[in-house]
């Protein structure tokens, strides 16, 4: 990542919450607006950011993935499924099937990327086209299934989506409390804190997101692991020559990349809603791969290009909640169609490489011939 | 264990000589249709009264005759429009879109047009400029990507991918906006009723299958003659196959890559143009959801080839239309048909799978389908 592509994220994310400010600071000070956009985007960012860190590890080791938006949706589909079962058949707490369910859900994410795998390197099918089937796959797996099982011939559920155990609770970080000796009396004061804590008090998935983009890269850039990965990317043949073996090395990123994006399929239905829906992912699978070329296959990169998506998408749920206060010739802000273009026209302007080209992985997408 | 002595019996180089070509896309079909019996009997259902009610409602009467040609006619546009991209090396996900955007083209012209002008058009100007606006207006949704791809070589698979969700987004915006039917009693984001005279007529009376249908194996002849035939069929097939290579030859890559995209778009604007024209007479909102990825996997099972499109489009029509009589007899919902064709074309796209299974020599050709992000 060189600094004009940070200079690039830090400006559209600047123009993205001054324009949330702009219409907002008539119902609310600026800093209460700047400290909730910052938490929307920093929660909507995150299926994107594992999404990206998906692709990071399948595309390092040379394998394409664009089939992360149907692993999502599957991983999305069964731990939903997963922790209805734990809860409602086999009788066990709230908690403890949410966990499950995430559990599931990385797992399904894993399974659909050992088929790409199987797919793309022991097959060696055109990679894009496999990808393709997965997401097809999916579509067709999950709206079967979800029809299926709640309401075909002999479902348990008697015809009806049981209610689900809940979603993962939010995280307190303690600052406000830290602060309120030094705050003293001063109401300001204080009610700044508490703005500024909304920004720290997420949910567990998107705190790990963050946390496991700093570990990716520490794997990718400073592990052995790391350098056979990004070796058999670029140049399997010498790979191969110095002993490592080229078909494991792919076949357990491209299943470690399913595991994330199975993770970023439960945060749709464990973490953010309890609720599955046919084509939930809505095409974030695909907006997390243009993230990651743009943060030219790094984790950190990818995360920062994430947050531009989580801060486009942050403004459209914006603009819905300040509606009535948009001055009359911003009125094109109030449709939430047009509004909801950002992210879609931010990808394919991204993808021109105005701000500069990013270079995959050599041997991205080609399998490997001994 | 079979041993290679049996690969090599006579009936099987019979076989493979009769038609390489169909072979292994019909064995995908048989694989997939038994793991779709498979699962119907998993989930307590009974497979062949599945089957059997699939057959009759699709194939078992005039009427259902014709109503699976009606459904196969946007697929075999759609179906050329993803096979032609491949040809030309580009990977099209975005017929959906452009399909969309040909659409409500289309009834714009069909119901606002005589409007405009104050009178009545006569159908032989009305209708064809009509589902000419559909298809140019399909064929510039996709050059824009060709253009990206050509000038900066932002990738087409994540372009015509958003290019979908902007498709999405603006219909929607026009179907609940100023396109929208403002009759009183409704509340759907949909379009006024295309004038009469921009309707195709119906072949047979008190038949829904429309000249569409005609056109569309019209039109397959035509891409098939275009490809083969033609200067700019054989440019397009050498930068699919080497872009290097042609652009060495002396061919125009650039232009080639956008020539592709706006043609591969037409065929997709004109599935749309032709649905509003020839069978709803008017556009409505998520009328088009899922044509896109079916076209994907009948250009895959018909290996691009305009016949194999056509067949291919028949086999997905036929499923799409039996599955209501399906659902009937066996409670098995619709969405069954989605997941059995996600089969047919992880068999058909992992042709290595079923060359496994059935012990089935590779002729050792390897077609290049789409290039990575590398460009």
């Amino acid at each position: 990542m060189d600094w004009k592509r940070f200079g690039f994220i830090a400006l559209i994310i600047t123009v993205l919450f001054g324009v949330v400010v702009m219409v907002g600071q008539v119902k609310q000070p600026p800093l209460l607006i700047i400290t909730s956009m910052l938490a929307t985007t920093i929660a909507v960012a995150t299926p994107l950011t594992l999404g990206a860190l998906s692709g990071v590890y399948c595309e390092r080791a040379g394998v394409v993935n664009i089939g992360i938006e149907g692993m999502m949706l599957t991983a999305a589909f069964f731990g939903w499924l997963g922790a209805i079962y734990m809860f409602h058949i086999f009788g066990l707490a709230a908690g403890i099937s949410i966990a499950l369910g995430v559990f599931f859900a990385i797992i399904t994410g894993g399974l659909m990327a050992l088929l790409h795998a199987m797919l793309s390197i022991t097959f060696k099918v055109d990679q894009i086209i496999g990808g393709t089937v997965i997401n097809i796959l999916a579509i067709g797996l999950t709206g079967f299934l979800n029809r299926q099982l709640f309401f075909g011939k002999g479902s348990v559920f008697g015809g009806s989506v049981p209610s689900s155990p809940g979603v993962l609770p939010t995280i307190h970080i303690p600052i406000t409390e830290l602060f309120t000796s030094i705050c003293g009396s001063s109401e300001v004061c204080l009610q700044n804190v508490q703005a500024i804590n909304r920004v720290f008090d997420q949910k567990p998935i998107a705190m790990g997101a963050i946390l496991l983009v700093f570990l990716s890269h520490y794997i990718l850039f400073n592990t052995k692991w790391g350098l056979r990965t990004r070796a058999v990317g670029e140049h399997p043949k010498a790979a191969d020559t110095v002993g490592i073996n080229v078909s494991k090395m792919r076949y357990a990123n491209v299943v470690i990349g399913g595991m994330f994006a199975g993770l970023a399929g439960a945060y749709f239905t464990i973490e953010s809603v309890p609720s599955f829906e046919p084509m939930l992912t809505n095409g974030r699978g695909f907006i997390s791969l243009a993230a990651m070329i743009f943060g030219n296959w790094t984790p950190i990169g990818a995360w920062a290009a994430a947050l531009v998506f989580g801060a486009s998408q942050a403004l459209l749920i914006n603009m819905q909640i300040y509606r009535d206060v948009i001055p009359p010739n911003w009125a094109f802000l109030q449709e939430s169609y047009i509004v909801g273009l950002t992210p879609y026209i931010l990808t394919m302007f991204i993808l021109t490489g105005i701000i500069g080209k990013t270079t995959p992985p050599a041997a991205d997408g080609v399998p490997y011939e001994k | 264990m079979q041993s290679e002595k049996q690969s090599n019996s006579p009936i099987k180089k019979i076989l493979q000589s009769i038609s390489d070509a169909s072979l292994v896309p019909f064995l995908a079909i048989l694989t997939a249709v038994v793991l779709g019996g498979l699962i119907i009997r998993f989930v307590g259902g009974d497979p062949f009264l599945a089957y059997k009610g699939l057959i009759q409602g699709s194939f078992g009467s005039t009427k259902a005759l014709s109503e699976t040609a009606v459904w196969a006619t946007p697929y075999i546009f759609a179906g050329l429009a993803v096979a032609l991209a491949f040809k030309g090396g580009l990977f099209n996900i975005g017929a959906e879109g452009q399909l969309a955007v040909g659409a409500v083209f289309s009834a714009l012209i069909g119901y606002a047009l005589p409007e405009w002008l104050g009178f009545d058009l006569p159908i032989y100007i009305h209708l064809p400029l009509a589902i000419l606006v559909g298809m140019l207006t399909g064929g510039i949704w996709a050059a824009i990507v060709g253009v990206l791809k050509a000038y900066t070589g932002g990738h087409e698979v994540i372009n015509t991918i958003m290019m979908n969700y902007i498709a999405l987004n603006t219909t929607s915006f026009l179907l609940n906006g100023v396109m929208k039917d403002r009759s009183p009693t409704n509340v759907i984001a949909r379009t006024p009723l295309i004038a009469d005279s921009a309707r195709l007529p119906a072949i047979f009376d008190g038949l829904r299958i429309h000249w569409g249908f005609v056109l569309a194996l019209l039109v397959a002849f035509l891409i098939w003659w275009l490809l083969n035939k033609t200067t700019l069929g054989f440019e397009i097939r050498t930068v699919g196959l080497n872009p290097d290579a042609a652009q060495y030859a002396g061919i125009n890559v650039k232009r080639t890559i956008i020539i592709t995209m706006l043609l591969s778009g037409m065929l997709a604007g004109l599935a749309g143009s032709i649905e509003v024209t020839g069978l709803n007479y008017r556009h409505e909102l998520g009328f088009s959801v899922g044509y896109g990825f079916d076209a994907i996997a009948i250009a895959l099972l018909g290996k691009s080839h305009p016949l194999g499109i056509v067949l291919a489009s028949f086999l997905f029509a036929a499923m799409r239309n039996g599955a209501t009589r399906m659902q009937f007899l066996t409670q098995m919902p619709v969405d069954l048909i989605s997941m059995i064709q996600a089969l047919i074309l992880l068999f058909v796209a992992a042709d290595a799978i079923v060359r496994y299974i059935y012990r089935i020599k590779s002729k050792g050709e390897r077609v290049v389908l789409t290039r990575g992000w590398g460009g």
